[in-house]
């Protein structure tokens, strides 16, 4: 028989506590309203949100209000995406744009996309596009400043290396440039996927286009609370599980390259 | 061929202080300058209204925010902002640091977090509006639900990693407890807490927009949702302007204070890089 | 009654380490002494523990088994009495601090005057030559430097023993020499006591009063080595005389010994 080494324990241990620490929030939740300190009309029983979700589940219209979510979060997120990695590495790579677009860059990158709101409504109405403009705005910025940092960051002895062995510019550029900015790009991709998705939800419920904000801001104005907290675990699992991913897909694809980055650039 | 435009770029010695300055003017104003000139002509011609040339923008913008409007609807947007911010880096940084240092502490509540953190922030604020009603508190509370996150998780990570040499060293000089927090733990820890107050800024001025445009009769966000549905392109424009230089100006303040403090952080970098 | 003389004394040590794999034994059962004012060397074999050994020493890791006396009262945690240099100068130094702060740090908590506090700490980064570089951060300086400074922060804190961890394994060969002149000086002025770990046969021989040599993990002591080299020692003569060439050969072949595991325990085998 194996001894169970302290490794495994404490990893255990660690699985219990968290199991721990979930399970005494829902207790305290369900405590607040029954012990009275907040009346239940507020703050709804545990129980009655967890059978809400349940319910939601077999309903094929909330997974269609899910999939309308996903749907502007992937497409917002595939654009920006593409012309982020496409525009970083083009003034990433001249240095007279670099410096020719750091002012402007600078200025528009700070601007809360929600203020861009009003107008993405003008322009488009209640609509899916209205939602994306919003979309793509943020999380492009995100890649973007990545890119053009992982593009500048190519080492100076592996590009004199490539240099001297004479490789051409198109070879320099798939074999130093692009792995250089990968590492770069997948933080840039998971910040962006995060923003995306927190957005795409914004956008429905102040513009109102179908999807999980939606049925937030529906549930606050009809006083459904018990629906309204539903929503909110429901979007908490979605963040959760678009973090997850992302950040999962980042570690497999940067094993080797940790020690290089150093800190993480946010 | 990078190094070398990058030393063209920078523009060479011999030509003297005058054109340097002229062209590191053009190079910081040019393109902006530049949009602003095509937009101006874009806009006489077209005959989109949503649309309105630079000039017309600006006339609005002085029209709009110079005047009671600042005192009524900017001061007290910006002061909520202000206060949010201020109690979700002091308690996210608290909190951070204890649950860090203390092992099952952070076993109990990571999971949790990280369910917290995920919650996109805006859902918060009809939770919270459900809770505190429409109040000032309430707006300064959905701010503070929203952008501690990035920076309590970033203090935890950055407490956690504290580097086991430092540790030794300090143990073995048997620094005091207070010693060790100051001189050790947070400076350790300050890259990354700075990074977690970056991004916590971004959605603290998120949630002060959306709070105000769900729930409000003044502030910024009110305003510019007012403007827009009553078709004043213009005022809406100059609105979307102010929160863009409240955004930069939050960057800028954020800029200054992050390289005094990381200073020796980025010293080292460009150490190793030379 | 113990004797006045003897500050450091180790007594069957061992160290075994738990881990996923099973128990790793480091330190077999290591004993010896070391008198006050000496400067003692630990020499051995790669991996045969010998930073393992010093954390205990220092009161920085609890010995499975054993005692280690420190002026004949048991050292249970890191003492006053004690400062250790480590090898990674780069991470002991803290990068926010400047030169003056690191080496200040350690004596805020002691109960000195602001004045006693910093003529301390002036005194201490001259006597390792960097009374210019007080306003620097560690990182500015070369690596050499650095290492001066985590000296002179260790000096700073008036140890009885100055315990050092493979300090130079991390510089280069010229620097090398410069510190280990420095080392020998400080001990020569001052008077300070010196644990010098080292993986350098030369260097343990051409600083040390005494070497012990350690065998290969688990470890013991497998040899005790007076050096008798006269005290007056320099770069080019110490190590061109006859008696030091001799004395590394020796030391060398016990290492090689070590390395073979032929050398017998002192006990049977456990």
């Amino acid at each position: 028989m194996r001894v169970p080494s302290t490794r495994r324990l404490r990893a255990l241990r660690k699985a219990l506590l968290g199991v721990a620490g979930l399970a005494g929030f829902l207790v305290v939740w369900q405590l607040i309203p029954t012990l009275g300190l907040i009346n239940s009309q507020y703050l709804p029983y545990v129980t009655d949100v967890s059978a809400r979700l349940f319910e939601e589940s077999l309903d094929l219209a909330f997974w269609r209000r899910l999939g309308s979510t996903m749907t502007s979060w992937a497409i917002g997120l595939t654009v920006a995406t593409i012309a982020a990695v496409v525009l970083g590495t083009i003034v990433g790579l001249v240095p007279f744009l670099r410096r020719a677009t750091h002012t402007m860059v600078e200025f528009l990158r700070p601007i809360p996309s929600v203020a861009l709101i009003p107008l993405a409504v003008l322009m488009f109405g209640i609509q899916m596009q209205a939602a994306l403009v919003i979309i793509i705005y943020a999380s492009f910025w995100q890649v973007f400043v990545q890119v053009i940092y992982g593009v500048a960051d190519v080492d100076a002895v592996a590009r004199d290396t490539a240099r001297s062995f004479g490789l051409t510019r198109r070879e320099q550029l798939t074999h130093l440039v692009l792995p250089t900015a990968l590492p770069y790009l997948m933080t840039g991709l998971r910040l962006a996927a995060a923003v995306a998705l927190i957005l795409a939800i914004t956008a429905e419920m102040v513009i109102g286009n179908p999807g999980l904000g939606r049925s937030i801001e529906l549930s606050r104005s009809a006083g459904d609370s018990v629906g309204l907290y539903a929503f909110v675990v429901v979007t908490g699992l979605l963040g959760l599980a678009v973090n997850l991913v992302f950040r999962f897909v980042e570690r497999r694809t940067l094993s080797w390259h940790q020690s290089v980055r150093g800190e993480e650039a946010l | 061929m990078t190094a070398y435009t990058e030393r063209l770029a920078a523009g060479p010695r011999a030509r003297g202080i005058g054109s340097r300055i002229a062209a590191s003017f053009l190079y910081t104003l040019g393109l902006p300058m530049l949009l602003l000139v095509v937009w101006g002509l874009v806009a006489t011609r077209s005959t989109s209204r949503f649309f309105p040339g630079p000039l017309t923008i600006f006339d609005a913008f002085v029209q709009t925010w110079v005047g009671p409007a600042f005192v009524e609807d900017v001061l007290p947007s910006l002061y909520r902002l202000g206060l949010g911010i201020t109690a979700s880096i002091v308690v996210g940084i608290a909190a951070g640091t204890v649950i860090g240092l203390v092992q099952w502490l952070r076993e109990l509540l990571e999971p949790l977090l990280e369910f917290f953190r995920a919650i996109p922030p805006p859902v918060l604020i009809p939770v919270v509006m459900l809770l505190l009603g429409i109040t000032d508190t309430m707006k300064v509370v959905v701010i503070v639900s929203g952008a501690i996150w990035p920076i309590l998780l970033n203090t935890i990570e950055g407490v956690r990693a504290t580097d086991s040499v430092m540790k030794e060293t300090a143990d073995s000089f048997q620094i005091t407890w207070w010693e060790r927090l100051w001189f050790l733990v947070l400076p350790a820890a300050s890259p990354r807490i700075m990074a977690g107050v970056r991004q916590g800024l971004s959605v603290a001025l998120i949630l002060m927009v959306i709070s105000e445009m769900f729930a409000s009769s003044a502030g910024l966000g009110y305003r510019i949702a007012y403007f827009q549905r009553n078709y004043l392109i213009a005022e809406m424009w100059s609105g979307i302007l102010l929160l863009g230089l409240v955004g930069v100006f939050l960057a800028v303040v954020f800029g200054l204070v992050e390289r005094r403090v990381l200073r020796w952080y980025h010293g080292i970098r460009e150490v190793n890089r030379a | 009654m113990p004797d006045r003389s003897v500050l450091l004394r180790v007594e069957k040590l061992r160290k075994v380490y738990e881990s996923a794999t099973g128990n790793v034994e480091a330190i077999g059962d290591v004993s010896f002494t070391m008198n006050a004012g000496e400067l003692v060397c630990i020499v051995g074999p790669s991996g045969c523990g010998k930073t393992t050994l010093l954390k205990c020493l220092a009161g920085l890791l609890r010995p499975t088994s054993g005692v280690v006396e420190m002026d004949g009262s048991p050292v249970t945690g890191p003492s006053p009495a004690m400062a250790v240099v480590f090898q990674e100068y780069g991470r002991s130094l803290y990068p926010w601090l400047t030169v003056r702060g690191n080496v200040e740090l350690p004596l805020r908590h002691k109960k000195l005057s602001r004045a006693e506090r910093d003529k301390l700490v002036t005194d201490a980064l001259e006597a390792v030559g960097l009374g210019h570089a007080a306003r620097s951060h560690p990182w500015q300086l070369s690596g050499g430097m650095q290492q001066r400074v985590a000296i002179a922060r260790a000096v700073a804190y008036q140890p009885e023993v100055l315990i050092m961890d493979e300090p130079f394994a991390a510089v280069d060969a010229q620097t090398r020499a410069d510190l280990e002149d420095l080392v020998r000086e400080l001990h020569r002025s001052r008077g300070i006591s010196v644990l010098f770990v080292t993986h350098d046969i030369d260097e343990s021989v051409y600083l040390g009063q005494r070497v012990l040599v350690l065998s290969k993990s688990p470890t013991w002591v497998q040899e005790d080595l007076v050096v008798d080299l006269p005290p007056e020692r320099d770069q080019i003569t110490t190590r061109a005389l006859p008696r030091f060439t001799e004395l590394r050969t020796h030391v060398y072949d016990q290492i090689q010994r070590a390395k073979r595991g032929q050398a017998a325990a002192p006990q049977a085998a456990r």
